[in-house]
């Protein structure tokens, strides 16, 4: 096994596990700091994101809206976690020269052409759909893969199942054939 | 910015940085996993799993930090499960990659954040309907594995670790 890749990269194995430490970390500095154990998550801060966007146009829409009234529309610490994976992710690719401005990418090019309008439209349903379901689900690959599997939460065991073994199902529907 | 939002945004940095080293932000690796061919990203996340899984559960047994289990509805899990892996699939990132995809250059990752940011926005609408059909079906709470097998956890984390590492032997033997 290498600890690195042909292109510079980690071992998934050696990221992964670090990540782990950071997780452990992290539950840690938020008791600590912020008086409560918080969970690296994702998704709920799109909805808060969603929720600013519209304060801008119907403020009183989002005050009467009982979901954004629930998860409280403000700008929190997974809001900023989210902001800091932009970052990271930018830090360690220009560090290790992985960065690339990518319109379509690869696979989908193989699959469909080199159509931007194309892949940005697939890539907006499948964004509906699956925000929609990861709040009905209550969490995504963060919130369930990670946080809820490190917890042994039975949630996230089926949430798990059911994200990978439906996104299986339909990938291959979608890229298993060849372009015709 | 207060003291909370300074520690996720550290928090976030250290956390985009391991994703990009670990290579799982590329729309290439989600497919190649979801194809069965290239499973990158399982390898990324089990280790995770199996490394945080020792510490967060040792922190919680002496009292240091609480857990926060999602609830087990039934409903919400099965069918909101359902959805996000045929969204997954169609755009190729989940919520937190979608973000990092952005910051290594794969600037595609704009139309799936600006999907789920409407996603988030349907659901918000939908919510109250959500609650009274889906949400209401059977709800079994906030359940641990070991609270719902009745055996300690110290006895599933060994089996799981061990069932892990199989998988990933059974990985690299298959290179995948």
């Amino acid at each position: 096994m290498k600890w690195k890749t042909d292109d510079g990269g980690w071992s998934p194995y050696l990221a992964g596990a670090l990540l782990g430490l950071l997780a452990i970390a992290s539950v840690l500095a938020t008791t600590q700091f912020l008086g409560k154990t918080s969970y690296l998550g994702a998704s709920t801060t799109f909805v808060r994101a969603a929720g600013i966007l519209e304060q801008t146009i119907a403020a009183n829409h989002v005050v009467s809206n009982e979901y954004y009234t629930k998860t409280k529309v403000h700008v929190d610490w997974q809001f900023m976690l989210v902001i800091g994976i932009v970052l990271g992710a930018f830090i360690s690719s220009i560090m290790d020269k992985s960065f690339r401005l990518e319109a379509v990418p690869p696979k989908w090019e193989e699959r469909f052409g080199p159509s931007i309008a194309k892949r940005a439209v697939w890539a907006f349903v499948g964004g509906i759909i699956a925000m929609i379901g990861a709040r009905l689900a209550d969490g995504c690959p963060s919130g369930h893969g990670l946080s809820g599997m490190m917890q042994l939460s039975v949630s996230s065991l089926v949430a798990l199942v059911m994200f990978f073994g439906v996104g299986v199902l339909v990938a291959r529907i979608v890229y298993g054939r060849r372009a015709s | 910015m207060n003291t909370g939002q300074w520690l996720g945004l550290v928090t976030g940095v250290f956390f985009g940085f391991l994703l990009q080293k670990g290579r799982v932000l590329r729309f290439d690796k989600q497919i190649g996993a979801m194809l069965l061919k290239d499973m990158t990203i399982l390898k990324f996340m089990l280790s995770a799993v199996l490394v945080g899984m020792v510490g967060i559960l040792l922190l919680s047994n002496l009292e240091i930090i609480t857990l926060s289990h999602k609830p087990m509805n039934v409903g919400a899990v099965l069918l909101g499960g359902a959805l996000f892996g045929a969204g997954w699939a169609l755009m190729g990132f989940c919520p937190g990659t979608s973000l990092g995809a952005l910051g290594e250059g794969r600037w595609h990752a704009v139309f799936a954040i600006i999907g789920m940011v409407v996603g988030a926005a349907f659901y918000a609408e939908l919510y109250p309907f959500l609650k009274s059909t889906v949400l209401a079906w059977k709800d079994y709470g906030k359940l641990g594995l070991p609270e719902a097998m009745g055996i300690s956890q110290w006895i599933i984390v060994p089996i799981f670790w061990a069932g892990i590492i199989a998988l990933f032997f059974w990985f690299e033997k298959k290179k995948l």
